[in-house]
C-alpha cells in the first residue's frame, strides 16, 4: 500500500517535469495556434547546451540562467526569421518546416556529440532525498523541478491575466489585424510568447537532463510527453496543462511499476482514454 | 460540333506523349526480371515502395489537408502482419501482402475515429502517438520477437530464384495499382471533393461535400497503402523488428519526397522519390549530413517554393502529366 | 498644413481594384464624413489611412509625413486610431481589457479608463462583462474609447452606427462633438446620410471608388447628394 502511494508521490514530481515540458507548447499554441512538432527537440537541445556550459567549467547552476538566456534569444531569432513567415499560410507550412526542423536539430546533435548517452552532473542534487516515514523517499530535484513548474505556472497565469503584455498577447492571439491598430507589433508579439516559451523549454531541458541520460533522438518523446499532458488536461488553461502533466506521470509511474516494459504504454493508453471518452479535455477552458 | 464552340477535356498534349511513355515504362517494368539482376530489382522494390508511401502520404496531407507523423504504425502494422500471417499462421507470403493492406484499413477504421477528435498540429502529433503504441504493443508480443523482432521464417522453403522476381513483381503490381488508383480517385467525383476539401473545408461544406466521411475514406486508403507497402517492404528484407518498422523516419523520408517534389500533385512525389534515391546514392558517404541537408533542403522548399520542384516545373512550362484537371477548350 | 491629405489613393483586393485615386483633405479640429453606398469603398479608404491596406507612400500624408503603406502599428503610434467596422472588440478580453490594451499605442496624453466612462457612463458598469456579453451600443461605445485610450489626434470612424438605436446613436454622435471641441479630429464613414450631414463639417461622397462629390453640408442641396451617392 505505501508503496503504492510512493508511486503516485513520484508520478506526481514526475508530472511537474511534464508540466515544463507542457507550458511551452501550450502557450505557443495559445497566442498563434502553432504546433512546433520540433518542440522535444528544442528541450533536447537545451540539455545539450547545458552540457556545453559545463564542459566549459560552469556547474549545473550557473549554466542553467545562461541557457535559459541563450534559448529565450533562439527562440525570438527562430518565431522572427522563420516560424513568422509560416503564418497564415494554412495547416501545412508551420507543421512541415518544424518537422524538418526536427530532423536537422537531431542529425546536428548526432554530428557533433555523437549517440553517445550524455548527463548533466549535479551529484548533490540528484542523490539527496527528503524522508517521509521509513518507506518513502522524494529526491529534493524531483520536488524541485514540482515546485519550480508550479511557480511558473501561478506565473505565467498572472503574466496572461494581469499585465499589459499578457493582455497584448491575448488580444494579439484574438485578433492580430485590429491589435496592430493599438500599435501592436505582432510579429513581435509572436516572437516574444516564443521566446518566452523557449526560456520555459529551457529549464525543462536542464531538469530533464539532470533526472537522466539523454541521447540526440529523445527529443520527439519529450514532445509526446507534453502533447499527451495538453491533450489530458485540455486546451487553453495552464492549469489544466498543469493537471494533466501531473495525471500522465502518475499513469507512466504506476505503469512502470507494474512492468517495465510498460511505463511508457500506460501513460499513451490514458491519454487515448481521454481522446476518447473527453476529448475536450479532462478541465478545458470553458471561457 | 460546330467551329468555335467550347469543350471540357481533360487531355493535354503532354499528357498524351506521358501516357505513351508511361506504356513502354510499364512493360519494360512488367519484364524486368528476365533483363535485370538481383541487386537491381532489390533497388527498385525500394524505389517502387518510396514512391507508393509518398504518393498515399500526399493523398491524404496534400489533397486532404490532413497532415499525418504517423503513417508508419501502418507499415509497421503491415509488416508484422505479412509475419503474423505467414510465420504463425502458414499463409502463402505472397498473399499476404494485400491481406496486410486489408488489416492496415480496418485498424484505420477504428483509429480513425479516435485520432479525428483533434485538428491540425495536435491531430499530426496524435497520430504519431497511436504509431507509439502499436510499436509498445507489438514490442511486447514475445510470439513475434518482442523487441528484437524476428525473420520470415515461411520464406526459407521457397527458393531465391522464386522469392526475387514473386517479390519485385508484387511490388510492381502495387505500384502500378496505386497510381492508378490516386489517379482515378483524384479524377473521380471523389476526387474533386478532396480538391475542395483542401481548398476551403468550410466551403465545400456549404455545398454538401461531407467533409468527415471524405477525410476518414482518405485515411483508411492511405493506411492501407501503407499497409502494403510494409509487407512488401519487410518481405524483401526478411527481418522485422519494432524499432525499425515503427521508425519515424519513414514518415520523414516521404515528407521530405512530397514536399520537395511538389505537394499536391500526382507527379510530384514520383519526381521528389527521384530525387530522394539520387541524392541517397550520391550523399551516402556523409551520414548525419544527408539527412540535415535534406531537412534543411525541405525547410527551404517549403518556405520559399511551396509547390516543390515539379510545382516550379509544371507552373513554368505548363506540364500536367497526369491530366486529373479539366480544361475548357476551343474546338477548332 | 492638412492634418490628413490622401493624394491620388489607389487600393486593390488581390486583382480588384476598389479605389481609383481619392483625394481628401482633413484640417485639424474638423469632422468629415464619407458617406457612399455598399462597395463604395469607404472602409477601404479608411483602411488605408490605417495602414491595414497597402498603398503608395505618398498617396497619404498625416501631418505632412508620408505614411501611405507605412505598418498598421507604426501609423497607430503616430496618433491615427481606427474604429473599425464591425467594432472587432477582442471576445476573450472583457471590455475593461479591451480599453487597456488601446493604451499599447504608448502615446501620452489625457485618456484614461476614468475619462472614457466619464464618456460613456453606461461602459462603467459593464467594465467586467466579456466584450461580446454586451449590447451592441455598449460594443460600439467600448470600440470607441479603446481608440481612444491611445490618445489619437485623428479617430477613423467605421459605420459606427450600423445596427444600432437612434438613441444611441445620439450618444456616441454627442460624445463626437466632445472630442472635436477637446482637439481630436474625426473622419466618420457612414452610410445614413442624415447622422452623417448632420456632424460633419465637410462631406466626400465616394461612389464606385471614386469622390463624386465633397463640399459644406450647408452648401450641397439633398438631390445633389443623392445623385452622388446613387450614381444616377
Amino acid at each position: 500500500m505505501v508503496g503504492w502511494i510512493d508511486t503516485v508521490i513520484q508520478g506526481v514530481l514526475l508530472g511537474g517535469l511534464y508540466a515544463l515540458f507542457a507550458m511551452g507548447l501550450s502557450l505557443v499554441y495559445g497566442v498563434m495556434r502553432l504546433v512546433n512538432i520540433a518542440h522535444g527537440d528544442f528541450i533536447l537541445l537545451a540539455a545539450y547546451v547545458a552540457l556545453v556550459f559545463q564542459g566549459a567549467g560552469l556547474d549545473v547552476a550557473a549554466a542553467t540562467p545562461l541557457v535559459v538566456a541563450v534559448m529565450f534569444l533562439g527562440g525570438y531569432v527562430l518565431q522572427r526569421g522563420i516560424l513568422n513567415r509560416t503564418l497564415g499560410k494554412g495547416l501545412l507550412p508551420p507543421l512541415l518546416v518544424t518537422f524538418g526542423l526536427s530532423v536537422v536539430i537531431q542529425n546536428v546533435l548526432l554530428q557533433i556529440f555523437s549517440a553517445d548517452s550524455q548527463a548533466l552532473r549535479a551529484e548533490a542534487l540528484t542523490t539527496a532525498s527528503l524522508r517521509l516515514g521509513d518507506a518513502i523517499a522524494i529526491g529534493w530535484l524531483p520536488l524541485g523541478v514540482f515546485l519550480v513548474a508550479l511557480a511558473l505556472g501561478f506565473g505565467l497565469q498572472w503574466l496572461f491575466a494581469r499585465t499589459g503584455f499578457g493582455r497584448a498577447l491575448r488580444a494579439t492571439s484574438d485578433d492580430q489585424e485590429t491589435a496592430q491598430l493599438m500599435g501592436i507589433d505582432h510579429r513581435h508579439m509572436y516572437a516574444l510568447a516564443t521566446a518566452l516559451a523557449f526560456a520555459l523549454m529551457a529549464l525543462a531541458g536542464v531538469f530533464a537532463g539532470m533526472r537522466t541520460s539523454f541521447t540526440p533522438t529523445d527529443g520527439p518523446a519529450n514532445l509526446l510527453f507534453a502533447f499527451e499532458a495538453v491533450v489530458i488536461g485540455g486546451l487553453g488553461s495552464f492549469w489544466g496543462t498543469f493537471a494533466g502533466a501531473t495525471l500522465l506521470g502518475i499513469a507512466q509511474s504506476i505503469g512502470f511499476r507494474l512492468n517495465p516494459g510498460w511505463g511508457l504504454l500506460v501513460g499513451h493508453l490514458a491519454f487515448l482514454a481521454v481522446l476518447v471518452l473527453r476529448p475536450e479535455g479532462l478541465f478545458p477552458r470553458t471561457r | 460540333m460546330s467551329a468555335g464552340a467550347k469543350l471540357v477535356t481533360r487531355a493535354t498534349r503532354a499528357s498524351r506523349a506521358a501516357a505513351v511513355a508511361g506504356a513502354i515504362a510499364l512493360v519494360a517494368g512488367a519484364a524486368l526480371p528476365w533483363w535485370a539482376g538481383s541487386a537491381s530489382m532489390r533497388l527498385l522494390i525500394e524505389f517502387y515502395c518510396f514512391v507508393i508511401m509518398a504518393q498515399m502520404w500526399n493523398l491524404l496531407a496534400g489533397y486532404g489537408g490532413l497532415v499525418s507523423i504517423g503513417q508508419q504504425g501502418f507499415l509497421g502494422l503491415g509488416g508484422y502482419a505479412l509475419f503474423a500471417l505467414a510465420n504463425h499462421a502458414g499463409l502463402n507470403p505472397f498473399l499476404c501482402v494485400p491481406l496486410a493492406g486489408l488489416l492496415a484499413a480496418l485498424v484505420a477504421w477504428p483509429s480513425a475515429k479516435i485520432v479525428f477528435r483533434l485538428r491540425g498540429g495536435y491531430f499530426a502529433i496524435g497520430t504519431w502517438a497511436l504509431a507509439e503504441v502499436f510499436r509498445l504493443i507489438l514490442a511486447n508480443v514475445s510470439a513475434l520477437g518482442g523487441g528484437s523482432g524476428q525473420s520470415l521464417r515461411a520464406m526459407a522453403s521457397i527458393a531465391k530464384s522464386t522469392r526475387e522476381p514473386a517479390a519485385y513483381l508484387i511490388a510492381f503490381a502495387a505500384l502500378v495499382c496505386a497510381l492508378a488508383a490516386v489517379y482515378l480517385l483524384l479524377r473521380s467525383r471523389f476526387g474533386l471533393a478532396l480538391t475542395a476539401i483542401r481548398d476551403s473545408e468550410r466551403a465545400s461544406e456549404s455545398q454538401g461535400i461531407d467533409t468527415e466521411f471524405t477525410k476518414f475514406w482518405v485515411y483508411v486508403v492511405s493506411a492501407a497503402g501503407f499497409g502494403v507497402v510494409g509487407a512488401i517492404y519487410y518481405m524483401n528484407i526478411l527481418r522485422i523488428s519494432p524499432n525499425a518498422a515503427f521508425d519515424v523516419s519513414w514518415t520523414a523520408y516521404v515528407i521530405f519526397i512530397v514536399v520537395i517534389g511538389g505537394i499536391g500533385t500526382i507527379e510530384g512525389p514520383i519526381v521528389g522519390t527521384l530525387l530522394f534515391f539520387v541524392l541517397r546514392e550520391t550523399l551516402s558517404s556523409y551520414g548525419s549530413w544527408y539527412l540535415i541537408a535534406l531537412g534543411a533542403i525541405a525547410v527551404v522548399t517549403m518556405l520559399w517554393f511551396p509547390a516543390g520542384l515539379w510545382g516550379a516545373l509544371s507552373a513554368r512550362f505548363d506540364l500536367h502529366l497526369f491530366p486529373v484537371r479539366r480544361w475548357l477548350r476551343q474546338v477548332p | 498644413m492638412s492634418l490628413l491629405e490622401t493624394r491620388g489613393l489607389t487600393a486593390f483586393y488581390g486583382d480588384f481594384q476598389a479605389l481609383f485615386g481619392v483625394d481628401l483633405v482633413l484640417e485639424q479640429g474638423e469632422i468629415v464624413a464619407v458617406i457612399g453606398a455598399n462597395g463604395a469603398g469607404k472602409t477601404t479608404l479608411l483602411r488605408s489611412v490605417a495602414g491595414l491596406n497597402p498603398t503608395g507612400s505618398q498617396a497619404v500624408r498625416f501631418d505632412g509625413e508620408a505614411i501611405g503603406g507605412m505598418a498598421a502599428y507604426r501609423v497607430a503610434r503616430r496618433g491615427i486610431a481606427l474604429v473599425p467596422e464591425g467594432r472587432k472588440l477582442f471576445p476573450s478580453l472583457t471590455v475593461e481589457e479591451n480599453l487597456l490594451v488601446g493604451a499599447r499605442t504608448g502615446r501620452a496624453g489625457g485618456w484614461n479608463l476614468e475619462r472614457v466612462y466619464a464618456l460613456f457612463p453606461s461602459l462603467a458598469q459593464r467594465r467586467a462583462h466579456l466584450a461580446q456579453q454586451v449590447s451592441g451600443g455598449e460594443q460600439q461605445m467600448a470600440a470607441i474609447g479603446r481608440a481612444l485610450m491611445g490618445n489619437p489626434r485623428l479617430l477613423l470612424c467605421d459605420e459606427v452606427s450600423l445596427g444600432l438605436a437612434p438613441l444611441v446613436v445620439n450618444v456616441i454622435y454627442q460624445a463626437f462633438r466632445a472630442l472635436s471641441e477637446d482637439g481630436v479630429s474625426l473622419v466618420v464613414v457612414e452610410q445614413d446620410i442624415g447622422t452623417a450631414l448632420a456632424a460633419a463639417d465637410r462631406v466626400y461622397c465616394l461612389q464606385h471608388g471614386r469622390v463624386s462629390l465633397n463640399g459644406r453640408p450647408s452648401e450641397l442641396a439633398r438631390e445633389r447628394i443623392s445623385r452622388a451617392y446613387f450614381g444616377i
